[in-house]
């Protein structure tokens, strides 16, 4: 459009129509809620429905922004509790968790790891969120693919509400990842300075 | 498979050249199986599988059952193949329940199959069966800060009791 096409109301309906204003908290909120990275991981059966089916052509999950799965906790912002979470796992888990890096989400995914499902018995731990803080349950056993797909735009819906529970705090969850060098949760590892620093040294002679 | 008249040959072989090990047979459901002295089991598995004409030389699953009311409560049980003839025998061994805090003890095979290792550990794990003579007689599937045996038959299941719809009036 050239200076002068337009005049008066004409100019004003159009940058009505063309023009969105919003906040950057918003915006911000926006981007994450649709660019969520999945942790490859899987816990037990519901594995086969969430991160391998709702990936494949079939469902795609790749139309809300979540197609790229990573490998690493330090990458991911979802990690999908996808089984029953064995009293021997649960600290891996939380470990998995803590070494995600902010902002991360939580997918309880199918009854074991919200309840424990069929296991009330001594080896599994009674719902995930006794030891972690859950951002959504899915419920089934195993929840199709389409209802781990519907919990997933539930959890986009939360991310652009921001909604904040307090469940980060009160399950000591904030500010919790372990960087190689000075994180929040991390301790100084004298012995892994010295290296870091000879390493330095041998480069720059 | 042996049937009964050969698992009493069996028996009677044995008694030959173990005077004592055996202590009783039985063929429950065409499953030919030997009880055997716990003592003594080493000795058994060792002849069924060095024997010629037996030569039962695959330990194809290791595993303890608990029959809490009857004594002697524990029974290890040691399922045998013979993978030429395809014949399968097993051998029992009754363990009584010592007691308190001490556990019931049976000489590890480990050294006659060495499948036997992880399939002991586990026994230890979920029975508290020790094991003589096995490498690492640890826990393999439980933590290892675990507290009880939990499939004992006394061992509480666990888990939470949930509110359902025919029991939310009692439970609030």
């Amino acid at each position: 459009m050239l200076r002068g096409d337009l005049e008066g109301d004409d100019l004003e309906r159009y940058v009505e129509e063309r023009v969105v204003t919003t906040k950057l908290k918003d915006l911000q909120n926006w981007a994450r809620s649709n660019s969520i990275f999945p942790l490859t991981f899987g816990l037990a059966c519901c594995a086969i429905e969430a991160p391998i089916s709702i990936v494949t052509a079939r469902y795609d999950l790749a139309r809300f922004g979540a197609e790229a799965l990573r490998a690493s906790p330090r990458q991911a912002d979802l990690i999908i509790l996808s089984g029953r979470v064995s009293i021997k796992m649960a600290p891996v888990v939380r470990r998995l968790y803590d070494q995600m890096l902010e902002p991360k989400w939580v997918m309880a995914m199918g009854a074991c790891s919200s309840s424990a499902g069929m296991f009330a018995n001594y080896a599994v731990v009674q719902g995930a969120d006794k030891f972690m803080p859950v951002d959504i349950y899915v419920p089934g056993c195993p929840p199709r693919p389409e209802a781990v797909l519907y919990g997933f735009n539930k959890l986009q819906r939360k991310i652009q509400g921001e909604p904040d529970p307090g469940w980060r705090r009160r399950y000591n969850a904030a500010g919790t990842e372990e960087w190689a060098r000075g994180g929040p949760a991390s301790t100084p590892n004298p012995k892994a300075a010295e290296a870091y620093q000879t390493a330095r040294e041998q480069l720059r002679a | 498979m042996p049937d009964a008249p050969g698992l009493e040959l069996i028996r009677g072989e044995i008694e030959r050249d173990r005077p004592g090990a055996v202590l009783a047979t039985s063929f429950d459901r065409d499953q030919p199986a030997l009880i055997v002295d716990p003592a003594r089991v080493l000795d058994v598995l060792s002849w069924l599988r060095d024997t010629p004409g037996q030569g039962y030389r695959f330990l194809s699953s290791l595993h303890v059952a608990d029959y809490l009311p009857a004594t002697p409560r524990f029974a290890v049980h040691y399922e045998l193949l013979n993978r030429d003839r395809v014949e399968r025998i097993r051998v029992k061994a009754m363990l009584g329940d010592p007691l308190g805090e001490a556990l019931p003890e049976i000489d590890s095979c480990v050294e006659l199959f060495p499948t036997a290792n992880f399939q002991e550990r586990e026994a230890y794990d979920f029975f508290g069966i020790v094991f003589h003579g096995h490498p690492d007689l640890s826990r393999i599937l439980m933590p290892d800060d675990y507290v009880g045996w939990p499939q004992r038959r006394d061992f509480p299941v666990g888990g939470e009791p949930v509110t359902f719809t025919y029991n939310e009036d009692a439970r609030g």
